[in-house]
């Protein structure tokens, strides 16, 4: 590991702020800056109550007047209704469905921001509905060509239901079946998961981090990401900022709310000696409010951080948008930029040091307060950055996403050891590539599932993850 | 004074509604995990969930009532033990990660529109399908009672029958705590709570205490799970990890490890929620909040309070400060 | 193995072969084999370091040994070793930093300590009647060993509020509680202030003068000299010397384990540095520089 030499004292003179005067200053000015931020969304949707950003039931009359209330039956009317959810498991807006039937009944109905659609029928019969493939979102396909029209049977005072589900992959617009798995398919979900494993691990690292340097297992970090995705679609998509800037200035932000916490919270909690429980507890807290903040400043509906449709680009027979390869590139570049410091900075040694053996690490001179600010801030930008990204690659984000993701990168950060940075990122890697994997044989509910079958192994059989020490887990 | 009047009137309603008392009895059996042994539950709410498909789907398929009631603690019997096998031998943060993501599992595969036929899929199955049978078996007759001023129909959806028999069900299973507390299986496990390896010095087999409490404290939240989804409808997505949380803060606030805490806490939580959702909906106008932020807004405030209670007062409004000193 | 064992004992309670134990490229201990007299109070002594308080967990448990380590108790072999297994068996352990259960007070301490309680079972827990005459029999036994180490006084009390050697005592009569075979004491003196010792050392001759046999790790020469039978001296993971207490103390490889070879020679004192002495000195210098050079 090299030798730790703690810094001299004009070193530290130069790190340290000298107390009483700048930091309540700095943090200030970050803690105001993060105010801004809702405040300027707050100013931006007041005037836009009632338009599509706004979360109530005004948001289905906005979009095209066939839907206008959803169809409720009655002995003199039917409903054929039914839901379009895209690969992610997430409501489609503004999907045009055809219905047709008898006596030349024609109809066309488009999803609302839940993505149901509903058509009233006043004759019982066989209709055919079909989904106008043009009305699809970009990068979003049928899974099954033959599946673009299906006939019902509707009769009077009942409802028939369906659901059409979307993949991400056109692949498969045959007449194949589409869950086969084909060499094409399988490459195609491998650079998937390749895409998916390299974002997570940016949020996985600081998880690993904070679990090493403060023994906390942050049940809040999913909501970081989530953060991160939010600020950029306030950006980006509502006061229209160039999406570079976007990223680095939410990636700034997202950072400063790790500095924050770490000031405001964790800080004065471990100098009460607050123990590990509690400390966990406390996270969870955080999680909810956070959740139901996000809710209430920016809805409950996903939004997405870009206008438009991104383009998508075919290398090495893998189709994936514009906006994924730069977002690998973005990642993999942070991550061995993060690495590198790690270990070949002092100060990165300094945080393996902490993060290995706090207490022996503290006696060696190394200032671990400092060293733990650090990581919350570290953590919470990296994670930022990934919402970002992530939002940019799976078509939007809400207040669920971090809360999904969070199983993900509990199961990266325990399969690469609790603690260990390198593990967070070979543990998301596999994670990613497993998951996606996964879509292959099994729907996409599913796809989480095999993260916990694949936790459940690890703990059973090598609990302290790939790279991980025994001793720390029992 | 009529406003005041009304006001106190629906939070007293709601203090006795079922939904209250599954909250009650699901933070009971959070109790016996974390109050009693010391085990992190995070995913309470599947075991909810996963009593309340074993009931619907029980009764919607011809089973009888008991025996649906069993294939629901069933469902969650196994679930515990699943989940318990790889993580009781570890640290609490495991069962903690496990537990949380099993129950978005559970949920996940419970919306999934793969099983649309079995569990509704995201939407669920209707009340009316599982209702029947629980409302035969009522000895109330037919009709309206009004005791004070609550004014409810005997055997209705969310009637007088269900109320009895869900605060009948909250106060039999306080009483078995209360028992099991005083017990000498309670004292092992309130002493695994503090140091397991003392215990195991006295030749006892921990993992086995903590896989029965494990397993106890989910069956509960299973009958706690049917009782929430009698009066309503078995919905995935309102059995999450907010209601998780919910249970969480509603078990810190009236006192962990204490017998009537998750009571009082469940009934504290719900009225000072809906307290808090009536005034902002009555004196803030919309422009500033609608309704749909109030109520956001009011679980923001859930967030802030767990974080506050835990900190300042871990031991809740009945809980004995020597006794809960956390060491961990 | 025991045909080279130096020490074989007319009647071991307790027989372990081959303990080893690894950590990463270290060894932390390698012991071929060990026998402890029935009814005897042993000590097991050794520099920092030397891997007592490994083998002590690995004997009691609470550690899993690298490699096949066979250990015989009271005349069976032990299929299980995990320490609740041992504890059953009737080899009852202290801990140095003492796990007196704070939050519990010293009586629910003491009744946790007992065995074949079947209130201890859930479903026989929910019926009082099942575990109440037992309950008074542990009771009434708690009573008499809480006045034996004198803490009858405290039994309602928080043991968080006793001070450091009460809780020593507590832990001490709590295991006895299960009226053990062998009690194995993890460093009984470490913190404990000097007028408690006294009575600690009185405490532990009785457990033995009662039949048990006792195992203690420990530091303090004093006491080891004044109450131990039989002394066993680790150093580097391995059993170097054992006997009784005199003439293991004039061992000379326990003496070099302990202190080093110049341990008789002030080395402070300024008289003793004699011509004679530096002369001394420099052929055993010359003599060490040749050996490096040579190997």
């Amino acid at each position: 590991m090299g030798s730790i030499t703690p810094p001299g004292p004009a070193q530290l003179r130069r790190f340290r702020l000298r107390p009483g005067r700048r930091r309540p200053v700095i943090m200030a000015v970050l803690l105001a800056a993060f105010l801004a931020t809702f405040l300027i969304d707050w100013a931006v949707t007041l005037p836009a109550v009632g338009a599509t950003s706004a979360p109530t039931a005004s948001a289905s009359a906005s979009t095209a007047p066939a839907t206008g209330q959803p169809c409720t039956v009655s002995p003199t009317n039917g409903c054929i209704q039914g839901t379009i959810t895209d690969s992610d498991r997430k409501s489609v807006e503004g999907v045009a469905v055809d219905v047709t039937g008898p006596d030349g009944f024609a109809q066309t109905a488009t999803t609302s921001d839940t993505g149901r659609w509903s058509v009233s029928v006043t004759t019982a019969g066989s209709y055919t509905v079909a989904v106008d493939q043009d009305t699809l979102p970009k990068g979003q396909y049928l899974t099954n060509a033959a599946d673009a029209k299906r006939t019902v049977t509707a009769s009077l005072n009942a409802n028939v239901g369906q659901i059409f589900q979307l993949s991400d992959q056109q692949g498969v617009v045959t007449n194949d079946d589409a869950t086969s798995v084909t060499p094409q398919r399988a490459w195609q979900q491998f650079a998937s998961g390749i895409r998916l494993g390299l974002l997570i691990a940016l949020a996985s690292v600081g998880l690993s981090l904070i679990y090493g340097t403060t023994g906390l297992s942050s049940f809040s970090h999913g909501e970081q990401v989530t953060l991160g995705g939010l600020l950029a679609y306030l950006f980006a998509n509502q006061l229209g900022w160039n999406i570079w800037l976007t990223g680095i200035v939410v990636t700034l932000l997202c950072a400063a709310t790790g500095y924050l916490q770490d000031a405001a919270i964790w800080r004065p909690l471990r100098r009460r000696r607050i123990s590990l429980t509690q400390l966990m507890i406390v996270t969870i807290g955080l999680s909810i409010a956070a959740q139901y903040a996000f809710q209430y400043f920016f809805g409950a509906s996903t939004v997405r951080i870009q206008q438009g449709n991104p383009e998508t680009i075919r290398f090495a027979g893998v189709t994936l948008t514009v906006q994924s390869y730069v977002a690998m590139a973005i990642a993999l570049v942070v991550l061995v930029a993060t690495g590198l410091f790690l270990a070949k900075t002092r100060f990165g040694r300094a945080t393996r040091a902490v993060s290995d053996n706090p207490a022996l690490a503290s006696a060696s001179g190394i200032d671990v307060d400092r060293v733990i600010r650090f990581v919350w801030t570290l953590a919470a930008g990296l994670a930022g950055l990934s919402g970002v990204m992530l939002g940019l690659v799976l078509n939007g984000v809400n207040w669920q996403t971090g809360l999904q993701l969070l199983l993900l990168m509990f199961a990266s950060v325990t399969l690469g050891g609790l603690g260990t940075a390198y593990g967070a990122l070979v543990g998301s890697m596999i994670i990613g590539i497993v998951v996606e994997l996964t879509n292959l044989v099994l729907p996409g509910d599913f796809k989480y599932a095999t993260a916990l079958v694949i936790l459940i192994l690890i703990l059973l059989f090598r609990p302290q993850g790939i790279f991980g020490r025994a001793e720390r887990i029992g | 004074m009529d406003y005041i009047l009304n006001l106190l009137s629906s939070l007293t309603q709601e203090a006795l509604a079922p939904t209250t008392a599954a909250f009650a009895l699901a933070a009971i059996g959070l109790n016996v995990h974390f109050g009693l042994t010391g085990l992190i539950n995070m995913g309470q709410a599947a075991f909810l969930l996963l009593g309340a498909y074993g009931f619907a789907i029980s009764i919607t398929n011809g089973l009888p009532f008991v025996m649906a009631v069993l294939v629901a603690l069933l469902v969650a019997i196994v679930f515990a033990i699943i989940l318990g096998i790889p993580t009781l031998r570890l640290r609490g943060d495991y069962l903690a990660i496990v537990t949380i993501s099993g129950a978005e599992i559970i949920r996940m595969v419970g919306r999934s529109s793969l099983l649309t036929t079995t569990t509704g899929g995201s939407n669920g199955i209707t009340g009316s399908s599982y209702r029947d049978p629980f409302n035969a078996l009522s000895p109330l007759p037919d009709g309206t009672t009004t005791i004070l001023w609550f004014t409810y129909s005997n055997n209705g959806v969310n009637g007088w029958w269900i109320r009895i028999a869900a605060w009948g069900l909250v106060a039999l299973f306080t009483l078995v705590l209360f028992l099991l507390m005083r017990s000498p299986w309670g004292r092992v496990l309130k002493a695994i709570r503090e140091d397991e390896d003392a215990v195991r010095s006295l030749g006892k087999n921990v993992y086995s205490y903590k896989m029965q409490a494990l397993v106890f404290g989910g069956a509960l939240g299973a009958l706690a799970g049917i009782i929430y989804v009698l009066p309503s409808s078995v919905q995935p997505d309102a059995m999450g990890r907010s209601m998780t949380f919910f249970i969480w803060t509603a078990l810190i606030l009236g006192g962990a490890a204490t017998v009537f805490g998750p009571v009082l806490g469940a009934v504290l939580f719900f009225v000072v929620r809906l307290f808090i959702r009536t005034l902002a909906g009555d004196f803030i106008p919309d422009s500033i909040m609608n309704a749909q932020q109030a109520e956001q807004f009011s679980y923001v405030l859930v967030g802030v309070a767990l974080m506050l209670l835990i900190v300042f007062r871990p031991q809740g409004l009945l809980g004995n400060k020597k006794e809960l000193t956390f060491s961990v | 193995m025991s045909e080279t064992y130096a020490h074989p004992k007319s009647d071991p309670i307790l027989t372990v072969d081959t303990v080893t134990r690894h950590f990463g490229g270290m060894t932390a201990v390698d012991v071929d084999h060990l026998e402890v007299q029935r009814g005897s109070i042993t000590a097991l002594i050794g520099p920092n370091g030397a891997g007592k308080t490994t083998f002590f967990n690995l004997l009691t448990g609470f550690d899993k040994p690298s490699a096949g380590a066979v250990t015989r108790f009271d005349g069976a072999t032990l299929q299980k070793t995990s320490a609740t297994h041992i504890a059953n068996r009737g080899m009852v352990r202290t801990f140095q930093l003492t796990k007196a259960l704070s939050r519990l007070t010293v009586m629910q301490n003491m009744l946790l300590g007992a065995r074949d309680q079947p209130g201890e079972n859930f479903f026989a827990a929910l019926v009082k009647p099942v575990w109440a005459k037992r309950e008074r029999e542990i009771t009434a036994k708690a009573e008499e060993l809480l006045a034996r180490f004198k803490l009858d006084t405290k039994a309602d009390d928080y043991a968080g509020s006793l001070s450091g050697g009460q809780r020593k005592l507590l832990e001490m009569a709590r295991a006895l509680m299960s009226d053990p075979t062998m009690i194995m004491l993890d460093e009984p003196m470490a913190g404990v202030n000097p007028a408690l010792t006294q009575s600690l050392l009185g405490h532990i001759q009785s457990l033995r003068d009662d039949g048990m046999t006792v195992l203690f790790v420990e530091h303090d020469m004093h006491m080891v000299r004044h109450i131990s039978d039989w002394v066993v001296v680790m150093a580097e993971g391995k059993v170097v010397a054992e006997g009784p207490a005199d003439t293991v103390m004039d061992d000379r490889a326990v003496i070099d384990a302990y202190l080093g070879a110049h341990h008789d020679t002030d080395l402070g004192d300024d008289s003793l540095l004699t011509e004679e002495t530096y002369e001394e000195l420099a052929e055993e210098v010359a003599e060490e520089d040749e050996q490096e050079a040579t190997r």
